[in-house]
């Protein structure tokens, strides 16, 4: 007799989906499979995240890899009786594209052609929870190559080759970073994995732990070997249990299979793996702040030299690494250096993942080659700005970083040229805004977290960032001048020049990107005291077109403070000095009479 | 430090003392310690501090810094349902800050604070990556994706 081909259900495990109602529809699916008695044939999963975040929750079912989006637990039922039971799509459930056309696989998007997963390889495809899964996968094909043959130096000289860059936002040569490792001897040594995914509007390493955990355990064996450290550690938030949980069943399971902990495949290296956490601390991401916090202490960075790999945890060489950079190490052992370095542009190799967040259609996890221009990847992949409305401007590099414009949107992507209009590409965030958005009220919102994280160490950052907090303060209430425009840029200066640690020193950078990029409106702020993009609320004045007015009285009803007047079917009036803007009246005005000056 | 006064059980200072000694008293799993004591008693009051203060041999005063460096770790206790709202870039350009509003509104909280009778707590946090869902609003371990101001009531008389 033939074995019937099993069927796998994969339901999307990532924080976005589950959180929505991936959870329920898996147990719903579960319940499904079950009631038929199908748990044979059929296996349901929880996969790592697909990318398609604003389509959640996402289900895939493999053989044909057939995507339904926006699943609710009520589908289940139809879902197996239609496309598992009789082989029938269910048409309703299938993805379509924002245009409104039907896709039924991956491949299919337009958006998936400019996409090249070598980081969110296994993400969606593999079981994360199950080591076999994802070892029929090539996880640990890589270490078992390297513990068969290659030396530590070998290793690294092949990292060296492959152009590997820090994802974590500094981009400094990874194999670089392991040689200096290397070359400290100690009797103890630690590989660490920095996953103090801080940056607000940044998820894909948790995207990562969730979906692949093992490439990272296995690029951290790697790492140790080549470096000859003993131990692992993983700095991970507090704030990712689902991908806490995930690490310590893919640890339990490695060191089951004798694929962490003494002798590993026979080589006579062992390396061991501990979870350490985070307690919320954007400064942590910071290496020598992160050490600090693993060993018990308020995570304060500390000048470097000493470079963590000549002392890092506790007096140790320590080589850290973040978990996307950690992700690329097993393709690059198993295809080559070469591979890797014909990926990218000339300085930056390989490929980033972005989280794309904010005004844009499609919501998710993405990965492109470098060199990938930014027009590409918010029209096409991205499906192009909400509500058909105009772009602005594309924030990456979180706090740290700054914004890209119109005349920014055909540079090819990469590390060099980010930074060289006044970026960055920090760990991957790209929260993409229309023209509805204020860019004072963006670097507002940036310094306030940068006021609200600064460790307050050195004075540069905690006392200069609180001053340009209350210079964009002013100037979004209507209270600034031409000359506090040159004030904020001064002091940008000095805080980024006088700063002890990268937080400090990256930290205005969105307000001088802004402040460059978007000057006529900071002008209009403090000249006409207007706000263009009327967001601020102190600079505006509701105003009633009488033409559209037909008298219905509906928004002096909702007015809490009874500034409208006006009678029945009459044209209403709002007064200026009485209104405190709260927008009610605008919500609540079906004539569209009601307008923002 | 901590206004409220409160007597620890001679159980609750077994509990830290074993939270401590499974961590092998070690001075630098201080962080470690803290998230599991908070995990037990909900918040980490002066009195627990002295607690893993004798028992790590760390002095109070630096507990105390951990304590108040980190944002996740709190001296006061959290309501029955913690209200966090998120206020990540992508939930904040998505509208958060008009949501909070919301929620102080109704609630009459600023963040930060526990209402009177214990039942909710307010406060904001910095990405919880779910940005295809935002803007975010987390009470307990449930989550709320894509709320708008006007859902606040709605979603605030479920825990009525």
């Amino acid at each position: 007799m033939m074995a019937r081909e099993k069927m796998q259900i994969l339901v999307c495990g990532g924080t976005t989906c589950s959180d929505g109602q991936g959870e329920a529809v898996f147990e719903n699916l579960n319940l499904e499979i079950e009631a038929n008695a199908l748990e044979n044939d059929v296996h349901v999963v929880h996969s790592g995240c697909f990318g398609l975040c604003s389509m959640g929750p996402v289900v895939k079912i493999v053989p044909g890899n057939t995507i339904y989006t926006k699943v609710s637990p009520d589908d289940a039922r139809e879902i197996v009786s239609e496309h598992i039971l009789k082989g029938r799509k269910v048409e309703r459930l299938l993805w379509k594209d924002p245009s409104g056309n039907t896709l039924v696989k991956e491949d299919e998007f337009a958006g998936q052609k400019k996409q090249l997963r070598i980081v969110l390889r296994n993400c969606g495809i593999i079981d994360p929870e199950n080591i076999e899964d994802a070892i029929a996968h090539d996880a640990y094909a890589a270490l078992s190559k390297v513990l068969a043959g290659m030396k530590p130096t070998d290793v690294i000289q092949v990292i060296k080759d492959s152009g590997l860059r820090g994802r974590g936002g500094g981009g400094f040569s990874t194999g670089l970073k392991w040689e200096i490792a290397y070359k400290n001897k100690a009797d103890q040594k630690y590989v660490v994995c920095n996953a103090d995914e801080g940056d607000p509007g940044a998820f894909m390493d948790r995207s990562v732990l969730e979906g692949d955990p093992h490439s990272v355990l296995e690029a951290m064996a790697i790492c140790g070997y080549s470096i000859e450290a003993g131990k692992g550690l993983i700095y991970i938030r507090a704030e990712y249990p689902l991908a806490v949980a995930r690490l310590r069943t893919a640890i339990a399971q490695a060191k089951e299979y004798g694929l962490l902990g003494k002798n590993i495949m026979g080589s006579g290296f062992d390396f061991d793996i501990e979870i350490r956490y985070g307690a919320g601390a954007f400064v942590c991401g910071e290496e020598t702040a992160l050490i600090h916090s693993m060993e018990g202490l308020r995570g304060e960075p500390t000048v470097k030299p000493p470079y963590p790999a000549e002392s890092g945890f506790l007096g140790k060489p320590t080589n850290v690494n973040n978990v996307e950079t950690l992700a690329c190490i097993s393709p690059i052992i198993l295809k080559g250096a070469s591979w890797f370095a014909g990926i990218g542009t000339e300085r930056s190799k390989g490929t980033k993942v972005f989280a794309l967040a904010g005004k844009i259609n499609n919501v998710g996890l993405i990965e492109v080659p470098m060199g990938t221009t930014l027009r590409e990847v918010i029209y096409e992949i991205g499906g192009g700005i909400r509500k058909g409305k105009k772009f602005k401007a594309a924030q990456t590099g979180g706090p740290s970083g700054g914004c890209l414009t119109e005349k920014h949107l055909d540079i090819p992507i990469d590390f060099d040229n980010l930074t060289a209009v006044g970026s960055m590409m920090g760990s991957g965030g790209l929260i993409v805004m229309d023209e509805d958005d204020c860019m004072v009220q963006v670097a507002k919102f940036f310094l306030e977290f940068t006021v609200e994280e600064s460790c307050g160490k050195c004075a540069p950052c905690r006392i200069g960032n609180k001053r340009l907090h209350e210079l964009l303060e002013h100037i979004t209430k209507g209270k600034g001048t031409l000359a506090d425009l040159d004030r904020l840029k001064n002091m940008c200066l000095v805080i980024k020049d006088t700063s002890l640690c990268g937080l400090g020193q990256s930290s205005p950078n969105p307000v001088l990107s802004t402040l460059e990029n978007f000057r006529d409106e900071y002008e209009a702020h403090v000249s006409l005291k207007k706000c263009p993009a009327g967001q601020c609320k102190d600079l505006m004045e509701y105003f009633i077109i009488e033409e559209n007015c037909v008298g219905c009285t509906a928004c002096a009803r909702v007015c809490p403070v009874g500034a409208i007047t006006g009678e029945r079917k009459e044209p209403h009036h709002i007064n200026p000095d009485i209104c405190i803007k709260c927008g009610a009246c605008m919500e609540k005005c079906k004539f569209d009479a009601i307008i923002i000056q | 430090m901590s206004s409220i006064k409160i007597e620890l059980r001679q159980e609750d200072v077994d509990k830290i003392k074993d939270i401590c000694a499974s961590f092998n008293n070690e001075p630098q799993e201080l962080i470690n310690v803290l998230h599991k004591c908070q995990e037990h008693f909900g918040y980490l009051p002066a009195e627990i501090q002295e607690v893993v203060s004798q028992e790590l041999s760390i002095p109070v005063a630096k507990i105390y810094g951990v304590i108040t460096f980190y944002s996740f770790f709190t001296m006061t206790p959290k309501g029955k349902h913690p209200i966090s709202i998120c206020m990540g870039t992508a939930c904040y350009v998505r509208g958060a800050e008009k949501v909070l509003d919301e929620f102080k509104k109704e609630l009459g909280l600023e963040v930060g604070q526990t209402s009177k009778d214990g039942k909710f707590s307010l406060s904001s946090l910095r990405c919880v990556g779910a940005c295809g869902l935002a803007p975010v609003v987390m009470i307990g371990d449930k989550t709320y994706g894509r709320v708008a101001p006007d859902d606040v009531k709605d979603i605030l008389r479920e825990y009525e």
